[in-house]
């Protein structure tokens, strides 16, 4: 099959789904969000992260029309949040923090109502909320009032709310919160289906969601951002050094000649010693995992080795680190 | 247009899942009925549907906030507001739908109290027009109130708060002249204020006279508050 449109088409349409630049906002004397800059690519599942309190949500309402930036631009799929705010709303799907829902009604009537309020033709209707219904898994759910429902089942609801017109951007305040591991995994399952075919940005506080669903993050802290990339990219602006533990026995001398000479090696530091196991911290170059280096000097120069992993940071530890960077 | 229509749905049954606003129709219809009965009919032993229309007017600085107390406030303190406004609805859409829904359910409450004026058709013979233009003035003057106890509702989150809000609003609508009444004013502000009441322009209309400038003074309460409410909305202050 030929595919020259979408390939062609593709290249062509290479601006970003979503454009911040320089977005501030502030309520009174205090600045939630301070000049604020990132793109996210179409097809991207990009994880906003901070603190509570970071900006997340105020960043979001921005994004989907609900409060005004003070400063800045945002740009939804190419059209201004400002001036056109109904082209940017006819595209996005977006799920507010704690999902709020309109507790008298009926899932089926609450989901009628919004395909009614977003155009969707009365010969779609009924399709479109069916396929909803499926993908967020609510068919025994469908008759009874929202206000009965559990908060799995409210935030799978909230998901079809904000997919029922199948837009090309979701826009996710919170997706996971408050709900319990097993469902936590469930929407998580949701969300990887979705970003297959969608642009999703997503906000969080729990990192370990950012790493299970996410391509990219963006970290902001007390309004400010302070980091944009992939995890490994973030993980590297974040622990600078590239770390491998090892514990060896055997001479000492020779062990630390071995790691003097380890190609793609900047230094080592001998943290300690337990019953003839010596315990090293080997730093690397940038990028360069040194593991089987390691275990060929072993082997050449016959030290034994009792441990030896490359440290990745978890996304906690970079998390902590970015976070925190200013109180230190 | 759709888009009014279809918040104006929403919000329209959302008047019959809730128990309050079944509450207080049963109690507004209730005491204006069991009044009317007590004092005109049973004390004078006449049918006056004049006498009727005053009830009705003077029971509507309680219903009319009991009715759209919930409209903007329980939207923001269950956070559906931000739902509602983040859809292809642009503030005005939001704000026009929620009025008419309010007007509609007041509307039927309204038709209940039919009751009244067709019993006296039974009785005797009513003024039919006199009971047209009657009700033409409750609804007018329920258009006004239900403008005030919108914009009431989207100042806060609390419906307790509207609904007192609304009230005095209300009720400083209908009472102005009697109040002002007292004092010596000026002739121009005298006027102005006879002017505001709402009572002044709903005996006019239920005498029968529809003059421009009646329904024109509704027109602009209603188009006044209804500017407010949307004025508050946009600012997203609970935000």
């Amino acid at each position: 099959m030929f595919d020259f449109g979408t390939k062609f088409g593709g290249e062509r349409q290479k601006s970003s789904m979503i454009e911040v630049e320089g977005l501030v906002k502030r309520f009174g004397h205090i600045t939630a969000v301070d000049h604020i800059s990132f793109k996210v690519e179409k097809g991207e599942v990009v994880g906003f992260l901070g603190p509570n309190g970071a900006g997340k949500s105020t960043t979001m309402r921005v994004l989907t029309c609900f409060l005004p930036a003070d400063e800045g631009r945002c740009k939804i799929a190419g059209f201004d949040v400002l001036s056109e705010s109904m082209e940017v709303r006819r595209r996005i799907g977006y799920l507010p923090e704690n999902s709020p829902l309109y507790e008298e009604m009926s899932v089926e009537g609450f989901l009628d109502f919004i395909a009614d309020i977003r155009g969707i033709p009365e010969s779609e209707k009924k399709d479109k909320i069916d396929k909803m219904i499926e993908t967020c898994g609510i068919q025994p759910v469908m008759k009874m009032d929202i206000s009965e429902l559990s908060k799995g089942y409210r935030q799978r609801v909230g998901l079809a709310q904000a997919m029922v017109h199948d837009p090309e951007i979701l826009i996710m305040d919170e997706p996971t919160s408050g709900l319990d591991p097993n469902q936590i995994i469930e929407i998580r399952e949701l969300i990887k289906k979705l970003g297959k075919e969608k642009t999703v940005i997503l906000s969080t506080h729990i990192l370990s969601e950012a790493e299970a669903t996410c391509s990219r993050m963006v970290i902001i802290d007390k309004g400010k951002l302070i980091a944009d990339g992939s995890l490994e990219e973030v993980s590297r602006l974040a622990s600078g050094a590239n770390v491998h533990r090892v514990k060896a026995r055997g001479d000492r001398s020779v062990i630390e000649r071995e790691f003097k000479n380890l190609p793609g090696a900047t230094g080592f530091k001998l943290l300690g010693e337990e019953s003839g196991l010596l315990s090293y911290e080997v730093y690397g170059e940038e990028r360069r995992e040194l593991c089987e280096e390691i275990f060929a000097a072993a082997a050449r120069s016959h030290f034994t080795l009792g441990e030896l992993y490359h440290e990745r940071r978890t996304l906690e530890d970079i998390f902590i680190h970015l976070t925190r960077g200013d109180e230190r | 247009m759709s888009r009014v229509w279809a918040v104006c749905k929403r919000e329209f049954w959302g008047y019959f899942n809730s128990l309050i606003a079944y509450i207080f129709s049963i109690i507004f219809l209730g005491a204006v009925n069991i009044l009317y009965v007590w004092f005109v009919l049973i004390r004078s032993g006449q049918v006056n549907l004049s006498a009727y229309f005053e009830f009705l007017l003077y029971g509507m600085w309680f219903i009319i906030p009991a009715i759209t107390m919930r409209a903007w406030a329980e939207e923001k303190k269950l956070g559906t507001a931000e739902l509602l406004l983040t859809l292809p609805v642009n503030d005005w859409e939001a704000v026009l739908g929620k009025y008419l829904a309010a007007l509609l359910f007041f509307a039927l409450v309204i038709v209940l109290s039919l009751v009244v004026p067709v019993s006296a058709a039974l009785l005797g013979r009513p003024d039919w027009p006199a009971v047209f233009c009657g009700y033409l003035g409750v609804l007018l003057v329920g258009a006004a109130f239900i403008a005030v106890g919108m914009m009431m509702s989207s100042l806060t989150r609390s419906q307790t708060v509207a609904f007192v809000g609304s009230v005095i609003v209300c009720l400083l609508l209908l009472g102005v002249n009697d109040l002002f009444n007292r004092f010596a004013l000026p002739l121009g502000l005298g006027f102005f204020i006879s002017y505001l009441d709402v009572g002044e322009h709903f005996n006019s209309i239920a005498r029968g006279v529809i003059d421009s400038r009646d329904i024109i003074y509704y027109l602009s309460v209603v188009s006044f508050f209804l500017v407010l409410n949307k004025y508050w909305l946009e600012r997203r202050k609970w935000a």
